[in-house]
């Protein structure tokens, strides 16, 4: 009995020992995204605000090493050709702390932007904070923000399209869709989908 | 023939042929759905999982010792991989072979997780490890978007099936 008992408590000091830094919550469609200053493969530090001439933002949570976030890759380049010059650009942001995934390096970083001749932005999450404050969870994991005024509102949430394997087999493009909707005066419909992502590698507690 | 009787035979089969690795079932959400609502008193514990997801694999064998662990009881560990059905022979079946798994392995079919993951779980966003555990006659479920420690998974299955 005392060795079962021991072996529990062994057990829940594992649990308390193991607590991972996760999400609370997160942003729903027509909350209000805050501004953020993180650093740019250039070793400059970006927000949101910089970009003033821009309608909204492709705010795509992604990084070097899932192998969905690389299928993805090309996708979301031709996200940012197509809707940057209509004032939405891509800004992509890795939340990977380094620690546990050595292939989302700022270094790593900034030879796959450079390899893959990334137009956007990549920015690096290194609190984790801002991947925090969105609620994402997993890469890719995308965000679009639309301007009312002076803020910067969630008008959709969730999955790039209906097919992660083959792009040309893609009956439905989500983001584009929610874009067409937003774009035209009207809230995206639908206005958040699901998609399989890697989860995003917090920082060990 | 019956659900029950094929489950039955592919037991009888498993039983029979203790050494080999077990087939991957390829399955589309329907059939998983279905699985997964039989009204009887049977734990089910199902991870989602792939091959090319490292944490995913780290976590394996905490599954494959639950399964070790309550063999001969009402609890059933089913690891759906969520890998391309086009990987089933070049990655999913090689990988199951090598690590000799030995709870039941299927291969969700499908190209849309915004058609099926809400249905498996209103409160999963996508990201896996995910990790189901669902007594329907109990009417007890309880879902973990995260990875687990042996530990973590002992504790949480303890308590599920307390």
């Amino acid at each position: 009995m005392k060795k079962l008992t021991s072996f529990f408590v062994l057990c829940f000091s594992f649990v308390l020992l193991s607590a991972f830094v996760r999400p609370s919550g997160g942003y729903q469609v027509g909350d209000t995204a805050t501004d953020f200053k993180l650093k740019n493969i250039d070793g400059k530090l970006l927000a949101l605000a910089d970009n003033k001439a821009a309608k909204g933002f492709i705010v795509v949570f992604t990084c070097n090493t899932c192998p969905y976030a690389q299928a993805y890759e090309s996708r979301i380049i031709d996200l940012h050709n197509k809707f940057a010059p209509q004032g939405y650009p891509v800004v992509a942001i890795n939340p990977n702390d380094p620690a546990v995934a050595p292939g989302d390096s700022f270094e790593k970083m900034q030879a796959r932007a450079s390899s893959k001749k990334y137009p956007f932005p990549y920015l690096f999450d290194e609190t984790q904070s801002v991947a925090q404050a969105y609620g994402a969870t997993r890469t890719p994991h995308l965000y679009v923000l639309t301007r009312q005024g002076n803020a910067l509102k969630v008008a959709y949430i969730g999955a790039i399209d209906d097919n992660s394997e083959e792009p040309t087999a893609v009956k439905t493009r989500y983001v584009e869709n929610a874009l067409t909707d937003i774009m035209a005066g009207k809230p995206a419909a639908p206005n958040s989908t699901k998609a399989v992502g890697c989860t995003i590698k917090w920082k060990k507690a | 023939m019956s659900f029950y009787k094929l489950l039955l035979i592919g037991s009888l089969l498993l039983l029979a042929t203790p050494s080999q690795a077990q087939q991957v079932e390829v399955v589309k959400f329907p059939a998983l759905e279905k699985r997964l609502s039989q009204p009887n008193d049977t734990t089910y514990v199902v991870n989602f999982w792939a091959t090319w997801c490292g944490p995913c694999i780290k976590e394996l064998p905490y599954f494959e010792q639950a399964n070790k662990t309550y063999a001969g009881q009402k609890v059933k560990v089913l690891l759906v991989s969520l890998d391309y059905a086009s990987q089933l022979d070049k990655k999913v079946k090689p990988f199951v072979q090598k690590r000799g798994l030995k709870s039941e392995v299927l291969l969700l079919n499908e190209t849309d997780p915004n058609t099926w993951l809400g249905k498996v779980d209103n409160t999963w966003s996508g990201a896996i490890p995910f990790t189901l555990m669902l007594n329907n006659k109990k009417q007890k479920r309880a879902a973990f978007e995260q990875e687990f420690t042996q530990a973590e998974l002992t504790t949480q299955l303890t308590r599920f099936l307390r």
